[in-house]
């Protein structure tokens, strides 16, 4: 390993403290991802643009700052973007063509925290159009490729966010998580990922898929460091209604404090789940003695409506889809057939050519599930059992302080291998959109690996306990002595 | 219940998306599939059950009403595919007289 190559290898944590003693500048750091992003990316496409401009920039003034001693807590940390969140005069694009070139004159307001903090962007990252799939292949562009096995995917929709930090590209990222785009992409490439309590961090400037469960969340190489960055894009934004008032900084609470004495919940439908396998199952379950030995006590719970919760997420997310895709109308911004005749045939050229099998699909599915004749027996029905899932999991809460579960049934599958039956990949999410529907927190912590791929231990806690989640993860992550990998494909590796 | 090509016609021009040779055919059997397994709500009896849109309880709140800056006329067309006069262009929608 090369010298640049260790300061593609830090956390948070340990790079600040070297920026923070003129050991490297952010120079240094932005100079050392970019040859590591120029050797390895080309393979493992986490990226589909750079910003040079805003690094140079946002590094430079990081330096004057920390030289000048007064350096904000992510001064000169260098952080990848998901294609969904807007940034001033950076090609936004949501993985889709219909969006192509499109820049947005704001930017998110997750992201502007993170730029007044300090950080400094060096890209955008893939993920699958508009954040709906699982394994990131449904990105217009090109598929992302897992850095432990280029022949595999990263897992989705925020797939390129999570790679990144995986592969020593971005020392943490991020992205937004639906049903479980944050979780299942950190599970199946070894880093930490966190989606917050729906309201802990504001949406202005995400591209919306599913308004009511959409939350934006870090990608990180340590709990700690999902922490910091959680706590400080969250609060209130006065644009964004649903944004709470609650200091980010309570997410910090009780940190560090260990297990001893807290009630962990074993949901069995999860545990059991159909398609877990076996070696996912045995890593859980190593997870769970290493807990028991920190001193938690393991308790079995149930989730009676888990076997419901996939056909829910699919009416309710494809409906809200349908409604805010609407604005795709090559009239305003993005794609335009122009040879079209009339407002309705361009409408319907520009969003035929536009949107690509899944996103279409998707508004297929919602649009039908909304229409004149079909609302109550889909919509109503799908909100109802919404409310039969979020009080499973108010019942299960009232016997344990946090649920723990593997974050996805699988390791990392071939890329190719779902991509044809839609169910199976929705599959992918079934341990994970239950938070959603429920707006809890939840966070994907790194637990060994299955057939030498990783693992994840998901964490899920009451909505507003992310300090309870992290509390968890924290505590295994130091006692099992695990740590993010950073993976380095060789260059021989995979299929082209 | 699986999904008529009929159907698929009408949500299609509901939603406002073309239809190219093979995608009714596509849309009934990928739609029907999925279908099938959302139709496992109708076993549970939610007769009782109100329905959850909003998931978080966040007293309904507005900004205060201040005068802020927004886009420019320049900035907002700066995307446009199509722009004459400081209008998004689209094709004419009226027949003239």
């Amino acid at each position: 390993m090369t010298t640049s190559d260790d300061l593609t290898q830090l956390t948070i944590s340990n790079a600040s403290r070297l920026l923070r003693l003129g050991s490297i500048s952010a120079g240094d750091l932005v100079t050392a991802h970019v040859e590591r992003i120029e050797r390895l990316d080309p393979k493992v496409k986490a990226y589909l643009r750079f910003t040079p401009e805003l690094w140079e920039k946002q590094a430079d003034e990081a330096d004057r700052r920390i030289r000048e001693g007064d350096a904000p807590p992510l001064a000169g940390i260098p952080v990848a973007i998901k294609d969904v969140l807007c940034v001033r005069g950076v090609e936004t694009t949501a993985g889709s063509q219909i969006l192509r070139g499109f820049k947005p004159p704001y930017t998110a307001t997750a992201v502007q925290r993170l730029f007044d903090l300090g950080a400094v962007m060096l890209g955008v990252t893939n993920c699958d159009e508009f954040a709906m799939g699982s394994s990131t292949e449904n990105s217009s562009y090109f598929p992302t490729r897992n850095p432990w096995d280029l022949d595999r995917v990263p897992g989705g929709s925020s797939g390129g966010s999570a790679a990144a930090v995986a592969a020593g590209e971005a020392i943490f990222s991020l992205g937004t998580d639906t049903g479980g785009s944050i979780r299942q992409p950190a599970a199946l490439c070894g880093v930490v990922g966190m989606k917050p309590t729906y309201g802990r961090v504001s949406r202005y400037g995400l591209i919306a898929f599913a308004s009511s469960l959409d939350q934006i969340g870090p990608f990180a190489r340590s709990v700690d460091d999902a922490a910091v960055v959680l706590s400080l894009m969250s609060g209130l934004d006065p644009l964004d209604a649903t944004s709470s008032e609650r200091p980010g900084m309570e997410v910090l609470n009780s940190h560090g404090r260990g297990v001893k004495g807290m009630r962990l919940g074993l949901p069995r439908e999860y545990h059991e789940v159909a398609g877990i396998e076996p070696g996912v199952k045995a890593r859980i379950d190593a997870a769970l003695f290493v807990l028991q030995r920190e001193g938690a006590e393991i308790v079995d719970v149930s989730l009676p409506h888990t076997d419901y919760g996939l056909a829910a997420y699919y009416i309710i997310a494809p409906a809200e889809c349908s409604s805010n895709l609407a604005r795709f109308d090559g009239v305003r911004y993005g794609l335009s057939d122009e040879d079209a005749p009339n407002i309705t045939e361009e409408y319907m050229k520009t969003r035929r050519k536009g949107f690509g099998t899944e996103v279409r699909r998707r508004v297929m599915l919602g649009t039908y599930a909304l229409s004149s004749g079909y609302y109550d027996a889909y919509y109503l029905k799908a909100q109802k059992v919404r409310t039969l899932i979020k009080r499973d999991f108010d019942e299960a809460f009232k016997k344990c302080d946090a649920i723990v579960s593997a974050t996805s049934p699988t390791v990392a599958f071939p890329i190719g291998s779902k991509t044809q039956d839609p169910l199976s990949m929705y599959l992918c999410d079934v341990l994970t959109l239950g938070g959603n529907l429920a707006g809890l927190p939840g966070i994907s912590v790194p637990c060994g690996t299955s057939e030498g791929l990783p693992v994840g231990l998901q964490v899920l806690a009451p909505q507003w306990g992310e300090n309870v989640a992290l509390r968890v993860a924290r505590a295994y992550e130091e006692a099992s002595e695990t740590r993010v990998e950073i993976a380095t494909p060789s260059p021989l590796q995979g299929s082209n | 219940m699986p999904l008529s090509r009929d159907e698929v016609r009408h949500v299609a021009m509901l939603a406002r998306l073309g239809l190219e040779p093979g995608d009714e055919e596509f849309y009934a059997e990928q739609l029907s599939g999925i279908l099938g397994h959302i139709d496992r709500l109708q076993q549970l009896d939610t007769s009782d059950i109100p329905p959850t849109a909003q998931v978080v309880e966040v007293a309904s709140r507005l900004r205060d009403d201040e005068p802020r800056p927004s886009l420019t006329q320049q900035e907002a067309l700066a995307n446009a595919p199509a722009a004459v006069d400081g209008f998004f262009r689209v094709p004419a929608i009226q027949e003239e007289a």
